[in-house]
């Protein structure tokens, strides 16, 4: 084979990428490849391939998902996302989903990918959208302010702490509209 | 073009070398990736979906002036010519799957060069914030800035249990990579690198080389970046990654006392061989550059090589890549010719020192 880069040279070298989420292979002479090389070796994690972490834990999976479509009992049954249609054996190929609703759609085999990824949690912790997280956020702070409010009783701030307590009771009822409204 | 304003538009300000730590950390950078809710990623997305997730994002900045930074400029990646994209990303500005790849990508650039947003890489926005020395902090701040007000105009694919939802699983959660950028020739030297990466990588920590392919790290140049972006703080996050940092950083600076005290002559032998290549190479490869390039800033840094400003290594990694080469040249050079052109780069750099 020939490199597809200047079609002199034989092609000793593989490259993956995605293109639109099909996985192409680009077959490169040593030279091209250096100079591609040059480019693309400089940013990794760069989505340029499959992270290759969640390639070889993917890999794992595709085995085991061909080993159960052999099965004499399999079934047609394969998970799918309704929103985007991307099954899962897909997203098993290019190592990304379709649309955010994937995640639902495919939550159980998730599970343990996740764990594997970010060693054991499956929680996130750390920031929320402010608009969007509108009542996550005030759920958040009424728990901080209980605690100040425990600290300010134990340390007998009686003031503050009825202040602290009516900025509760303010956020509660602004809580309850927010659902009130159905949220957003 | 003369080389000085050549090098005047080649720069950026994370390459300027003033930042903190920055005898062994050249950059640190945060990026965020965020998606729209109710659009396809761009592994599946539609040109519709595309182009409104462009429009969206633009107009959150558009018009606007940000504190210190000014306004942010948005650049079509189609619209580009071929060198100019690849200018973009050997600056490190967007990637090359923007460059390359991507349909309907798009970036917003700030005038310093600090802030990038690529738009339509594999996800719909990726803030990126690269500054100069050791300021993950500075530049995690920058990206919440950001963060927010994009936000305040769309609504994120966000969900309570697993935080921001990202095309692949890698990023999900907080979406956040943070990295630095380290220059360790002591602990390649030395050979302890080899020890280190393990143990890093049982940390949650990447290290990998920016220029190369492989192991290799061409120039002794690290990436190090966290790898779990899910049940963790930001800065949580940041920390840890700075925490590592800082006993990287403990350990090179030792590492260059060793070498001082076994084999001192050795290494000045070394620095100035290197200094003598790149002071009269006619014809030089990237790989012999980023070796001697190492070894010249090595040299400063430890009081061999005195009146050469320390950030020659940060510039001419940069700007010895081929996409800049050509851009000096003013045309298309072949893979001979730059080596050519690197040289001489590289040559009327140096005397500007003197
Ligand atoms: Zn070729
Ligand atoms: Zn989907």
């Amino acid at each position: 084979m020939f490199c597809q880069e200047c079609n002199e040279r034989p092609a000793t070298v593989h490259l993956t990428k995605i293109i639109n989420g099909e996985k192409t292979i680009l077959h490169l002479c040593d030279k091209c490849a250096q100079e591609k090389g040059e480019m693309f070796m400089m940013h990794p994690g760069a989505g340029f391939s499959i992270n290759h972490l969640l390639a070889g834990l993917l890999n794992m999976e595709q085995g085991a998902f061909h080993s159960a479509q052999s099965s004499p009992f399999y079934q047609q049954t394969e998970p799918h996302c309704p929103h985007c249609s991307m099954t899962y054996s897909q997203f098993v190929k290019i190592g990304h989903f379709g649309c955010p609703n994937c995640y639902d759609a495919f939550r159980e085999y998730l599970t343990p990918l996740l764990r594997r990824l970010h060693s054991g949690s499956l929680v996130h912790n750390g920031k929320i959208p402010r608009r969007m997280g509108g009542s996550i956020h005030i759920r958040k702070s009424i728990e901080e302010l209980k605690q100040i409010l425990q600290e300010a009783v134990a340390k007998e701030e009686f003031e503050k702490a009825a202040e602290i307590r009516d900025q509760i009771k303010y956020l509660e009822s602004q809580l309850d509209s927010y659902f009130q409204g159905g949220g957003n | 073009m003369s080389i000085e304003k050549f090098l005047n538009q080649a720069l950026s300000s994370w390459m300027s070398g003033d930042g903190p730590e920055s005898d062994i950390v050249l950059s640190s950078r945060v990026r965020l990736a965020r998606n729209l809710k109710n659009y396809r990623f761009p592994t599946a997305f539609s040109s519709e979906e595309a182009k409104e997730i462009i429009e969206k994002v633009y107009n959150s900045v558009k018009d606007k002036s940000f504190p210190g930074i000014g306004p942010l400029e948005l650049l079509v990646i189609d619209d580009l010519q071929p060198l100019q994209k690849r200018v973009l990303v050997e600056k490190h500005l967007i990637s090359p799957h923007l460059a390359e790849n991507a349909t309907h990508g798009a970036v917003l650039l700030s005038e310093n060069e600090e802030i990038s947003i690529m738009i339509n890489e594999e996800d719909h926005v990726r803030i990126q914030c690269l500054y100069s020395g050791l300021q993950l902090f500075e530049a995690l701040k920058m990206a919440n800035a950001f963060d927010d007000v994009i936000e305040d105009y769309v609504d994120y694919a966000f969900d309570e249990k697993i935080g921001y939802l990202t095309s692949c699983p890698t990023n999900v959660g907080t979406g956040l990579r943070a990295s630095v950028m380290m220059h360790l020739p002591g602990l390649v030297l030395t050979r302890e690198m080899n020890n280190i990466i393990p143990a890093m990588n049982r940390l949650g920590l990447v290290v990998r080389g920016i220029y190369g392919e492989g192991s290799e790290a061409l120039g002794n140049i690290f990436q190090v970046s966290n790898q779990i972006t899910l049940g963790k703080s930001e800065e949580d996050i940041v920390d840890e990654l700075q925490n590592v940092v800082k006993q990287l950083i403990a350990q090179e600076r030792a590492a260059r006392e060793n070498l001082r005290k076994t084999s001192n002559i050795q290494l000045e032998d070394k620095v100035f061989r290197s200094y003598g290549i790149l002071s009269n190479c006619r014809i030089i490869e990237s790989k012999e550059a980023a070796s001697c390039l190492s070894d010249v800033r090595l040299g400063i840094d430890m009081g061999y090589i005195k009146g050469i400003s320390k950030n020659i290594l940060n510039e001419l990694m940069i700007v010895t890549q081929p996409g800049f080469l050509q851009q000096y040249a003013g045309g298309p050079l072949r893979p001979n010719e730059r080596d050519v052109r690197r040289a001489t780069l590289i040559r009327e750099r140096l005397k500007m020192e003197n």
